[in-house]
């Protein structure tokens, strides 16, 4: 079992997934970039799982569970830009600052 | 004076410890226990009259009426009970304490002050029965009943009173509530200048009263009445210090009694007392006020006649009666005023009252008191009625109203009758007695001081006063009924309300007398006698013929002439109208100018002094703290202000400035970009990371 290359892999996915969220202007591509996180975490959990031969497979379940909320994420995150693209004509991440005082 | 104690007739009282007991006193049982309700429910009234007199359907009226019928039926109960079998009761509870005195509250119930609830409580319910008449359309018609009722309420609680303090406390209560009720038209000068006036003589003769009070109770150590009469009765040797002090005493209580019972030198009061509605002048006149005077002589007149203690003052009482009875009787001669006429004529009865007491005859002077409180109160009431009808005082605005007012005509015709002394009507078995006492006195003062010459003098007062009351009630009688009306207004018979009332006292002023009938009935005489304390005093058991004649004479030859000088002569009215009796006139028109002695010789010297020095005080030493405060205020003013504005301020203002900046600079944080929070958080998180993985 090579741990190293399954961290080094999920490291790597990580970095890219914040990457895009930090860079991507268009709000779908931010979700995929958020998609891209979560696989590396569940590749995480599956490698240590695998590593610490655990009998429950804890991670390898908790990953289940990431994907099913992170389907569930993008679900409901689409809806939010689908309805942000209809008010505003846009879906540029950097033009919605209505959180601004 | 140990003669005339061993001739006096004993009105048998009993005492436990007396030992003179004839007949026994009960305790009364329940209705003597239950008579505190006789000053109390009246002075609640009052109270209840001003808060919720107005939401009546009567105004208050109903209420007040209903408090004097309720006097009424209580004191002729007890009045009965006590001709059945005499009560003497008294009960006080402890309120305060001045060293080893207690002051007490309490109420006594014996045969003088039964002798007063009942008259209270019957005059009082015909004359409140005849206010709601004589009132209807007053602007304060329920205040008017309030202090009406206060001053109902402030009578019984003196006559209710079983020692010094309480008695007081009523004293006061009257002399203010008859304040408020004489000043009932206060808008009018006159009546608020005689409501001060009658204060003021009040309180004059007050000192009096309290100086008295505290002689006689710090001398015997109690101020309940039963212990100083008790202390008098033991003798001078059981109570030197009280024997000591007693004439003092007697003399400061009398000058109390003076002032409320308006006898010589403060009668100035009375007449102006007229100045308030007629039905206050009723009341006043007839059982509440001017009797508290007598009623007091009478509670402390085992005092009086006790050899040892206050006996010299009798012959001061003889003496001011006597004078009080003749010379105010002669200015109800010339008063045109019909109130006025009968204001003199009370203060000429109430003289014949001290003049009795003053002679040692106890009954005499409470039996006049109580026939007198009748018809007295009748004359007034029809007085009112005439009043009422002609809207004039004055009698050369009356004449001929026995067509248009036959009942109020009838009624005064019997109160005046009375008043005059005329056979079997009420105030001749009265004045009867008074006249028979003071003859029988006579005998009893000391030749040697000249005290039977003085006593000789005051009963030729009293007999010339009986002419005189006959001359004047003639003149009233015939000026205000007989004759031709002289007046603008369209005489009638006053509404029903107002008339039945004279009905109702007119009954007892012709028969009341009977009470104590010479030689046949002494009623009165049991009544109040029954005390608790023994009561000497020597009264007529039979017809005094001598003297009969002469009152009997003079009364029925005032009466004559007075109609003879008066009468209904179409011709001679206007003769008649302005006749003035010679030399006398005018001395008795200025009332022997002891008004003006008053006011030119005692209040004004005294007012402007007092003003100017009032005004100097106020310009200099007044004027001066309030300007010195207001300085002060000032610059302390100053020094709060620039704290305030410097440090409180800054202070505020600094905090605010700070506030102000921090936000600033960090809401430049706040840019709403997402992903600059996010870059934010990341870095966050790395940094933390990384912090923890080094310090690891």
């Amino acid at each position: 079992m090579i741990l190293g290359q399954f961290i080094i892999l999920g490291a790597a996915l990580f970095s890219l997934g914040v990457y895009g969220v930090l860079t991507r202007r268009n709000a779908v591509l931010v979700l995929l970039s958020v998609e891209l996180m979560l696989a590396a975490v569940n590749i995480n959990f599956v490698a240590f799982d695998t590593y610490a031969r655990d009998v429950t497979a804890g991670g390898q379940i908790f990953s289940l569970f990431v994907i099913a909320v992170g389907a569930a994420e993008v679900g409901i995150g689409l809806a939010i830009v689908l309805l942000i693209f209809r008010n505003r004509e846009s879906a540029n991440v950097d033009e919605l600052d209505l959180m601004k005082l | 004076m140990l003669q005339l104690l061993t001739n006096a007739n004993t009105l048998i009282l009993a005492t436990e410890e007396g030992g003179h007991a004839a007949e026994a006193l009960s305790d009364g049982g329940l209705l003597a226990s239950m008579a505190w309700l006789i000053p109390v429910v009246p002075m609640v009234a009052a109270f209840a009259i001003v808060f919720y007199g107005k939401r009546m359907p009567y105004k208050g009226w109903d209420i007040a009426i209903a408090v004097m019928g309720f006097e009424a039926l209580y004191g002729t109960a007890l009045l009965l009970a006590h001709i059945a079998s005499p009560i003497a009761h008294d009960f006080q509870v402890e309120i305060a304490r001045i060293g080893s005195m207690p002051i007490e509250w309490g109420w006594t119930v014996d045969g003088l002050s039964i002798m007063m609830y009942f008259l209270v409580g019957v005059v009082g319910f015909f004359v409140f029965l005849y206010a709601k008449g004589y009132m209807e359309g007053d602007i304060r018609f329920t205040w008017f009943f309030a202090s009406f009722t206060l001053f109902a309420g402030g009578m019984l609680v003196l006559v209710s009173a079983p020692n010094m303090i309480q008695l007081i406390v009523g004293w006061e209560l009257v002399g203010v509530s008859s304040w408020l009720l004489i000043g009932h038209y206060w808008e009018d000068h006159y009546a608020s200048s005689s409501a001060i006036k009658a204060m003021l003589v009040n309180k004059a003769a007050d000192v009096g009263l309290f100086v008295g009070a505290i002689i006689v109770s710090m001398s015997v150590g109690s101020f309940r009445f039963s212990d100083i009469l008790h202390a008098v009765e033991g003798g001078a040797a059981e109570a030197p210090l009280l024997a000591q002090f007693a004439f003092w005493g007697g003399l400061a209580l009398f000058i109390g009694a003076m002032g409320k019972s308006a006898q010589f030198p403060f009668h100035v009061w009375l007449p102006d007392a007229m100045a308030g509605p007629t039905p206050v002048s009723a009341l006043m006149h007839a059982a509440t006020m001017v009797t508290a005077g007598v009623y007091l002589v009478g509670r402390m007149f085992p005092l009086y006649l006790t050899d040892g203690f206050a006996t010299e003052v009798r012959a001061v009482i003889i003496i001011i009666g006597g004078l009080t009875l003749f010379l105010t009787g002669l200015i109800a001669l010339v008063q045109d005023d019909i109130k006025k006429v009968l204001a003199y004529s009370t203060l000429s009865q109430l003289g014949y009252m001290t003049a009795a007491m003053g002679a040692g005859a106890y009954t005499a002077g409470l039996f006049h008191l109580f026939t007198h409180a009748f018809f007295k109160a009748l004359l007034f009431l029809g007085a009112g009625s005439v009043i009422h009808s002609v809207h004039s005082n004055n009698m050369s605005d009356m004449g001929g109203l026995r067509k248009t007012m036959p009942w109020t005509y009838r009624t005064f015709l019997v109160g005046s009758l009375a008043l005059a002394g005329i056979p079997l009507f009420a105030g001749f078995f009265s004045k009867d007695e008074i006249l028979a006492s003071l003859n029988y006195a006579i005998g009893k003062f000391s030749t040697a001081d000249g005290g039977s010459s003085v006593a000789t003098i005051v009963l030729i007062l009293a007999i010339s006063g009986a002419f005189i009351t006959a001359f004047y009630m003639a003149r009233t009688v015939m000026l205000t009924f007989h004759g031709e009306y002289k007046g603008q207004a369209h005489p009638h018979e006053s509404p029903k309300i107002m008339w039945v009332p004279l009905v109702g006292l007119a009954v007892p002023s012709a028969v009341i007398g009977f009470m104590n009938w010479p030689g046949l009935t002494s009623t009165f005489t049991d009544v109040v006698g029954g005390r608790a304390v023994r009561v000497l005093d020597h009264h007529a058991t039979e017809f005094d013929y001598l003297m009969l004649s002469f009152g009997l004479t003079a009364a029925v030859a005032g009466g004559l002439i007075g109609m003879r000088i008066w009468g209904p002569d179409k011709e001679t009215q206007a003769a008649r109208d302005t006749f003035r009796i010679p030399l006398l006139y005018p001395l008795l028109e200025n009332k022997y100018y002891i008004d003006d002695l008053y006011m030119d010789g005692v209040i004004r010297p005294i007012r402007g002094p007092v003003a100017r020095a009032i005004n100097w005080t106020n310009g200099y030493v007044i004027d001066f703290v309030v300007n010195g405060a207001g300085l002060l205020a000032r610059s302390v003013g100053k020094v709060v202000y620039w704290f305030d504005q410097r440090g409180v301020d800054g202070a505020i203002h600094a905090s605010g400035a700070v506030t102000g900046a921090g936000g600033g600079m960090l809401r430049l944080l706040q840019t709403g970009k997402v992903q600059q929070y996010a870059i934010l958080i990341f870095a966050a998180t790395v940094i933390l990371v990384a912090g923890l993985v080094i310090w690891f």
